[in-house]
């Protein structure tokens, strides 16, 4: 099956002097984590079957610096960025879709004042706006009816006020969204913020992501849907350490659309 | 004699006053201690996120039940201190009322004070439950020792008494009270006296009088020593307030020169700095003291008044960790005042006492529990944001003292290395397209 991925890389358009519609920033989850890159190849599914022509830096993409950044470490992060922006600008990119908030919200927000300035999409916007324009159509299919809960991911939702979009996609799988005590502005945190997700937690009672599974779980969904590969980690282990993996499933919401359609 | 009386009134008000100007200069002193930042962009928004957030309480309401009282006690000392005007009229000219010549709108004006007034004094009492029967449990935490939750209720007493003190005032105040106009609440209270002589009548009404003015000014005058300062700088803190999405974290200036000057080609790595730069790196990255932190980040230390919001939707705190947004605001402003203090003893220079923001108040333990979630951030009714300073104390553990937690220096390691967090090579970023 992953023969049929068409994955282009800026390389390639450029040699083939042209330009792609957009760029897909993969980010290091969804370039390393086993877990992460499903939810990069089920994107890449529905960007082909989308015909939007799309490419990668691949080899030539590198971290955006935002855990250097959230750690203090300021100098890191700006000699990523710098260097990136530098790859970015000789590419002549334009427009950014990435499926990991934190990339998102570093790219879109950070960059700018160092030179970077692109229009940069979470991965569920860029989706709606494909359905918007006719370009990819959602059955509800696999999906119909399934109580479905969103964990919004803090760089997303109150860092960059992005709730709708997300939960549009779900509803066009005709699935029963539900929400939790703590949503939109108000989500709690999976944990893994601000680095947290490459560090053991400080002393407490308990672990952030089992306080915010306990909380998806008090409303019996069948799916935890998510829109960031460290959340998806986050909830995963949480579900594991609450012994519902039998039960209920964590996943991104483009994985939600792609299975949906048997991609 | 009439003129003693008002003497003693217009000394009691210059000296009420005074102390607070005083007071107040030192607050602006204490906050100019932070490093500069420039805010004066987007005037139009600020205005508006003032009238919004500070004038109408949009997001004291999203809790609801502490929102309506807070709403009532905002408005009606808002709206009941328009008597105040009347008795500093009264007080230096010797007047009684002066402003019932304007007829019946006098008594409507003061009828909706003494329903305001009860109101107000219901709401407190229903604070003072909340806080002390009750026990909510954000009223409860590590930080809320001794003094704050003391500061709390005294503050909620004296709001009782100012209350009781006008009501009684209005009830005792025969004239008044045979108008039989805008005596609403009170004409229910004057019964209580009616066994009094009427000299004694009088004696309680002037009493009251005067307690009610002298107990508003020790109130102003008590702000500055408490956490009550909100009802000023509440104003100021929204204007101040970030304007940029909560995800944005600035770009330190300074490491941006640094940086561009690395990855420039031309640059000569062995060139001396040019003329008269040398003093322009600051002095260090980040923050271990209240002075490294930016002007707004000491306001916001100010202007907090410890509800408490913040650290109840603080995912660490949730979880048990040490970490309170409320005590890094709380630590921030007792550092600062420290430091003030020492500067007042020392003829305006600050003498090294040893001590700093970092360890002696906030710990790293605290630091390294964020999740840069920004909940505190939006759960704050009046724009503080406690992250920026975390942030900023991360930088300083970071760039100053390579002092993160070894996951952290690993991570940032393998950045640095092969571009990902995780040890990985750049050079397999795209095998998941085959796998």
């Amino acid at each position: 099956m992953s023969e049929l991925l068409k994955v282009p890389t800026m390389a390639e358009y450029t040699a083939q002097g042209k330009q792609p519609e957009v760029l897909f920033w993969v980010g290091c989850a969804g370039s390393f984590d086993d877990r992460a890159k499903k939810i990069t190849k089920a994107f890449v599914k529905l960007l082909n079957e989308a015909n939007v022509e799309f490419a990668v830096l691949g080899t030539e993409e590198s971290c955006t610096g935002d855990p250097a950044k959230r750690s203090g470490n300021e100098f890191l992060f700006q000699m990523q960025a710098v260097t990136n922006i530098e790859v970015l600008n000789a590419y002549e990119v334009k427009k950014i879709v990435t499926a990991c908030p934190h990339c998102f919200n570093t790219i879109k927000n950070e960059y700018p004042e160092l030179g970077g300035n692109y229009e940069v999409m979470h991965h569920t916007q860029f989706l709606k706006t494909l359905l918007n324009e006719g370009r990819l159509t959602i059955e509800g299919g696999k999906y119909k009816g399934k109580r479905i809960t969103f964990h919004d991911p803090c760089y997303l939702g109150r860092a960059n006020n992005v709730y709708e979009a997300p939960r549009e996609l779900i509803q066009k799988l005709e699935a029963e969204l539900v929400e939790m005590k703590n949503c939109k502005r108000n989500g709690l945190c999976c944990g893994a913020g601000g680095a947290q997700m490459f560090k053991e937690p400080e002393k407490g009672d308990k672990d952030v992501n089992v306080e915010r599974t306990e909380q998806a779980l008090d409303v019996k969904p069948e799916i935890i849907a998510a829109g960031c590969p460290f959340c998806n980690t986050m909830m995963t282990d949480g579900i594991k350490a609450k012994e519902k993996e039998s039960d209920v499933a964590v996943m991104d919401i483009a994985e939600l659309i792609a299975n949906a359609q048997d991609l | 004699m009439n003129y003693v009386a008002n003497l003693i009134f217009a000394i009691i008000l210059i000296i009420g006053i005074g102390y607070f100007a005083k007071n107040v200069k030192k607050l602006i002193r204490n906050i100019k201690l932070g490093t500069a930042v420039d805010l004066s962009d987007n005037k139009p928004q600020r205005w508006k996120n003032m009238a919004l957030i500070a004038l109408g309480q949009s997001k004291m309401v999203r809790r609801p039940i502490a929102g309506l009282l807070h709403v009532i006690v905002y408005v009606g000392f808002i709206i009941i201190n328009i008597e105040v005007l009347e008795i500093v009229i009264d007080g230096l000219f010797g007047t009684h009322r002066v402003f019932s010549s304007i007829g019946s709108a006098y008594g409507v004006l003061i009828g909706s004070f003494e329903i305001l007034a009860v109101l107000v004094f219901v709401s407190v009492i229903l604070f003072w439950i909340r806080r002390n029967i009750i026990k909510l449990n954000r009223f409860w935490k590590n930080e809320m020792t001794s003094w704050p939750k003391n500061d709390a209720n005294y503050i909620l007493y004296f709001e009782m008494v100012l209350m009781m003190l006008f009501l009684i005032m209005n009830a005792t105040d025969v004239p008044f009270q045979n108008m039989n106009s805008g005596n609403v609440i009170s004409q229910y209270i004057a019964p209580i006296f009616s066994g009094f002589s009427e000299s004694t009548i009088h004696l309680i009404e002037r009493a009251a009088w005067w307690m009610h003015i002298v107990g508003i000014l020790i109130f102003l005058n008590y702000l500055y020593f408490s956490k009550h300062l909100h009802i000023l700088l509440a104003f100021p803190n929204t204007y101040y307030g970030k304007l940029t999405p909560k995800g944005q974290f600035n770009n330190l200036e300074a490491v941006t020169k640094e940086v561009k000057m690395m990855m420039d080609p031309n640059i000569d790595p062995f060139a001396a700095p040019p003329e008269g730069t040398e003093g322009q790196m600051p002095a260090k990255f980040g923050a271990s003291d209240v002075q490294d932190l930016n002007w707004v980040s000491l306001l916001n230390a100010y202007t907090c008044t410890e509800c408490g919001r913040c650290t109840s939707e603080c995912p660490a705190n949730q979880t048990g960790k040490k970490l309170s947004p409320r005590k890094i605001m709380m630590d921030t402003r007792d550092r600062l005042e420290e430091v003030g203090k020492n500067i007042d003893a020392n003829k305006g220079e600050f003498k090294d006492d040893g001590k700093q923001l970092l360890d002696n108040y906030i710990t790293r333990e605290e630091l390294w529990a964020c999740t840069s979630c920004n909940a505190c951030v939006e759960a704050c009714p009046v724009s503080i944001d406690p992250l920026s300073i975390i942030l900023e104390m991360r930088r300083y553990l970071v760039m100053e003292q390579s002092a993160a937690p070894v996951e952290l220096n690993n991570m940032m390691t393998n950045i640095e290395n092969n571009g990902a967090p995780w040890p990985y090579n750049q050079m397999d970023r795209l095998n998941w397209k085959n796998e």
